[in-house]
This record gives C-alpha cells, structure tokens and sequence, in this order.
C-alpha cells in the first residue's frame, strides 16, 4: 500500500463531521508536505507556475544550511579553543556534558568541534521547533488557515541568530512572542508587517538584555568572556579586532564570536545567491542594502570623529561582521515584511542599509544594528509601497491627459 | 548650530512623541486609517507644534517664570502656577486662527480632519511639547526647531502607522482583536522598531 492511499484512506476523518475534524490542519501539512497539493484553480485567469509558498520556503530553509553547518562548527571552534586556553578538559555545563560524552574537546578536530557546537544549536532549534509549532498549529487548528512553511524559516532564522549560552525558556518566550505576537495575530503567514523571527528577537533583546548582549555569552563555555569584533570596534574601532589576531579573511569566513548562524559572511553567501539566482530574494533589496550601507560609511569615514573610532571603520569591514550577511540574504528579503513594488525595494533597502551603519556608529547602546534596523525598515515598508503607487498614479493620469 | 540640528534629529528620532513617549495617542490611533489624512493631520500637527510652543516660550520667559516681570517693576513675581493654563489657552486659540484658516484656504483638508482639527487642542503631544520647553529650558531658537521637530516625530510616526493599518487591511485579524486592539499591537511593535535610537547621545 502506497503512502498515497493511506493518506487518503485516512482523509475522510479528518473532513466536517469526521472523527478528528479539528486535527485537519496537522493532516494537511503532512498531506503537502508529501504531494503536491490536489486543489487547482479551475477557472480563468491564472497564472501557471511550478513554485508554491512551500517549495519557496523550503528552498530557503534549505538555502540556510551552509550557514547552519558551519555554525556548529565555529560554535565549536570557540568553545574547545577557550577550553584549551583555559587549561580545561571537562565542559561546566549540561551540553558540554552530552559532547563530552560522545567526543573529546580537541579544537583541531573538524569532528569534535561539530558535535560540541550541535550540542548547543540543536536544543535551541528542537525548542525553537516544538513551541513555536505549537501555536501555529494551534491557530491553525484554531482559526482555519493551513499550517505552513512559513514557520520552517521563521524557526531556523530564529534559532540562527541567539548566542549558543541563551536559556532554552527564553529561547521558548521569544519565538512565542515572535509567533504570537509578530504573525499570528494579524491572520498567520503573508499578514504580518514585521518579521516574526526578528519581532521575537529584538523582544529577548530588550526584555534580557543580559543573556542577550555583552561578552560574556558568545562562547558556549562558563566564565569565558570573549567580545565580538563589532563590541571590540565600538570601544577601539578596526585596531582593536586585528590587535585580537582577527583579519578581515577570519571574519569573512566567520572563525569569530557571534551568534550560532551570523559569523560566516562566506557561507551566508553561498545560500544566499542560491536565493537570489531562484529570485526568491529580490535582488533589488540586497543591492539596496548594500548602496545604503556603503554611501552611509563614506560619508561617516569623511566627516570623521575624534572621539567615536566607529566613524572610520571602513564599510568591508561593516559587511562582514555581526548580523550584517545574515540579514541581508535572509531578513531583509522576507517577501511579506519588505516592500512590494520594485522601486520601493531600492528605498526599502537603502533605508536598511543607512539605518544599520547608523546604530552601529552613531547608538553607542547598541553594537549590532542589523536586527533594529531591518524591524526599522519593515516599519516603513508598507509606506514606501504606498508613495510608489500614488506616483505611478499620478505619472498615468498626466500620460492619459487624465 | 550643531547644536540645532542634534536637538531637531532627537526630537524627531530618539524622544519621539508618540513612540517613545505615546503623546497624542487619542489622535494617533483614531485619524491612521487613511494615509492621505494621516499626512494632513500630521502637517497640521507640525505647524501647531511650529506655532504654539515659540509662543509658549515667550509667554514663559517674558511673563510667567520667576523675576520675568521685572521690566513691568515687579522683580519678585512668580506665575509660574499659571503655566498650565496659558499654555493651553494660547494652543486652544491657535488651533482655533489655524481652522478658521483652513476652513478657508483648504477646505478639503478641513473636511477630511473633522471633528480632530479642534481636537489637536487637547492633544497631548502639543501641551507635552510645552511642557518639555519648560522643564528643559529651552531658548527661543531651541524651542522653535523643538517644536517643528516634535511634530514631524508625531506626523512621521502617524504617517507609517497609517501605511501599515492600509496594508493590514487584507489581515485576517481575530474578531476580538479588530479595529483599536490590532492598532494598539502594531503600535507596540513599532515602538519596539523606534527602540533602534533609544541610547543615542546627541
């Protein structure tokens, strides 16, 4: 017997009437997940096409796994080499123990560095998972709509930008807030204006700041601080991180503090131009960013500070450190939250990419402004969208003599 | 000048009127739905703020606070218990010249405000800014980029409230939830956006 037919032998339970006619929506997903989903539009006029929400969302679930393996790597990396540095062979804490148990903690080693770094992501992903699932199978079941892929992104792209020491309840408040708050409330996937993996992270941001930023939390071993390169730019600008031995190359390819999924601008990269080669991302969006990013630093690197050293950090530096690649391949192209019109999506994107290099150099409170200024940006999405329209408007009644 | 130009980008951006301080919410959450009128309030908004609170400051610095009076012959008086209530007359009368105005010249825009024109009169974005004058001491100069600030805050801040409540149109928002509980939400949420300043020294 197929899957095919245990599926729909299964089907009419799950219909009005049947026995678990609330569990449709869980039936559903696993139905579309396995086939192409039976119903067509019939009638005229529609538009004939091989992608749908979930192969898109899919793909860009897909599209994260570089990045996503060579977290574990680094998360790894990090924390054997602090644990050498510190003469230590056995982890302080419950993850540390679970790797320890399955490998040693060899810094040189490709393997133990994986299982040591998969020891801290992959609880952070299974709760991300489990809760965040939770209430979206609950509104679905709830509120009618279908479950759907939107949520395999939100729930990687959240569990990719938490530090690898965030408390696993707080990992579970934040993609409900996220979730919750951020999507569910507005109607579910396609309704929102914020991105929901950013909404719950800026919400652990500013409700624990303290598991959430500083130095202390970026390197999955107790006691061990080590700062980013963006927290060492603020107080020493580039000097400082090529005084910790870290060049550019190193923070290309990410063997630097951050969090999981953010260091490696390198393997962002990879997935990302997969994205924009499907025209999943728009294009427009990432050049955007970047135009605004790099015409903010000159300026700044032109007007200079005698006190700020983030006035003359240079802007290749800007692209690969923190959030930067990480949010511009995969927040900042989130089709639902970004502008929809093309040109709006060099504004949307230019706005982005001003306001980023604007927190970090200017907001002396926050290091990292990807996250705020990609929430910032989504904020005025809608209204950049609005002015292109009533232009065009206006350009097509003065052409028709109106 | 330096000097203008860092209080003028902290009224707008980091002590934002209505999203960091939620001044003026009454206004803010009932005229967003339509972004063309949210536009028209918000220049309204501005020009009370551009107009009321130099006043204000004259009315403080020449009449009202302590030895101001010295040039009438009486150094020792102190009116500043009056404060509240000039102030609101002063913005109650300029609404009041700024409607008859608009009734006038522009009376679409007069028709599209409504009932809230006269209602800037109580908004407390425009007696808030008053009051930060005084607390802060503001000079003239101060007070005149204060105020022209303060309202372009609030009109940037109701401008992209009101795009986002036009695209929230095609939500699916719960029936408990509809009309100001979801405006209340998305409010929060852009403040949680507008946070991206909070810290910033100028």
């Amino acid at each position: 017997m197929s899957l095919r037919n245990v599926l729909d032998k299964m089907e009419p339970h799950f219909h009005k009437g049947g026995k678990y006619e609330n569990w449709y929506a869980l039936y559903e997903a696993v139905d579309t997940i396995f086939y192409t989903p039976g119903q067509v539009t019939k009638s005229a006029a529609h538009v004939r096409d091989g992608v749908d929400l979930k192969r898109m969302m899919i793909l860009v679930w897909m599209c994260t796994f570089p990045a996503v393996l060579f977290g574990l790597y680094n998360v790894g990396f990090q924390a054997n080499t602090a644990m050498a540095s510190l003469g230590l062979t056995e982890s302080n804490t419950w993850q540390g123990s679970i790797a320890g148990a399955l490998t040693s903690f060899n810094p040189d080693s490709l393997w133990d560095n994986i299982i040591h770094g998969a020891a801290y992501w992959l609880p952070i992903y299974a709760v991300t998972f489990v809760v965040g699932g939770f209430w979206e199978v609950l509104f679905a079941m709830k509120r009618g709509h279908e479950v759907n892929e939107g949520f395999f992104v939100t729930s990687i792209l959240f569990s990719l930008i938490l530090p690898p020491t965030v408390p696993l309840w707080q990992v579970a408040l934040g993609i409900s807030f996220g979730v919750v708050i951020g999507k569910e409330v507005f109607g579910g996937t396609g309704k929102n204006f914020l991105n929901p993996a950013l909404t719950g992270r800026a919400f652990l941001f500013f409700a624990y700041p303290a598991q959430m930023s500083g130095d202390a939390i970026w390197t999955a071993v107790d006691g061990f601080s080590g700062a980013t390169p963006l927290g060492l730019a603020a107080l020493g600008g580039v000097d400082a991180i090529l005084a910790q031995n870290i060049t550019w190359f190193d923070a290309f390819i990410g063997n630097i503090q951050g969090s999981v999924g953010e260091t490696s601008a390198f393997a962002i990269m990879v997935g990302g131009l997969v994205l924009l080669f499907a025209k999943v991302a728009a294009w427009r969006i990432v050049a955007g960013v970047l135009v605004g990013t790099i015409a903010t630093t000159v300026l700044l690197n032109l007007i200079g500070s005698e006190t700020n050293p983030m006035f003359s950090m240079p802007f290749y530096w800007h692209l690969v450190l923190g959030g930067y690649a990480f949010g511009l391949f995969f927040m900042a192209t989130d089709p639902v939250s970004a502008s929809m019109t093309n040109i709006g999506k060099w504004w949307f994107g230019a706005l982005i990419g001003v306001m980023v290099v604007l927190i970090r150099v200017v907001n002396p409170a926050f290091p990292e402004g990807m996250m705020l200024a990609i929430l910032f940006g989504n904020l005025f999405a809608p209204l950049i969208d609005n002015f292109v329209v009533q232009a065009n408007i206006k350009r097509r009644m003065k052409r028709n003599g109106g | 000048m330096e000097q203008l130009i860092s209080l003028f980008v902290k009224a707008v951006f980091v002590e934002n009127m209505a999203l960091a301080f939620f001044l003026g919410m009454c206004t803010f959450l009932a005229i967003s739905k339509k972004v063309q009128t949210a536009i028209g309030l918000g220049i309204a908004v501005i020009v009370v703020l551009a107009i009321t609170t130099p006043v204000n400051n004259l009315i403080f610095n020449h009449l009202l606070r302590e030895g101001a009076l010295a040039w009438a012959g009486y150094p020792d008086v102190d009116l500043s218990f009056l404060g509240y209530i000039s102030y609101i007359g002063v913005i109650a009368a300029i609404v009041q010249i700024l409607e008859m105005f608009l009734d006038k010249f522009v009376p679409a825009l007069y028709n599209a405000l409504g009932v809230f024109l006269p209602l800037i009169t109580v908004n407390c974005a425009i007696m808030g800014a008053a009051l930060f004058m005084v607390e802060r001491d503001y000079t003239f100069g101060e007070s005149v980029v204060y105020g022209v600030g303060a309202g372009t805050g609030w009109a940037l801040a109701i401008t992209a409230l009101a795009g986002i409540r036009e695209k929230l149109k095609y939500s699916d928002v719960p029936a408990g939830l509809r009309g100001l509980g979801i405006t209340f939400i998305t409010v929060g949420l852009m403040s949680l956006g507008f946070m991206s300043f909070s810290g910033v020294q100028l």
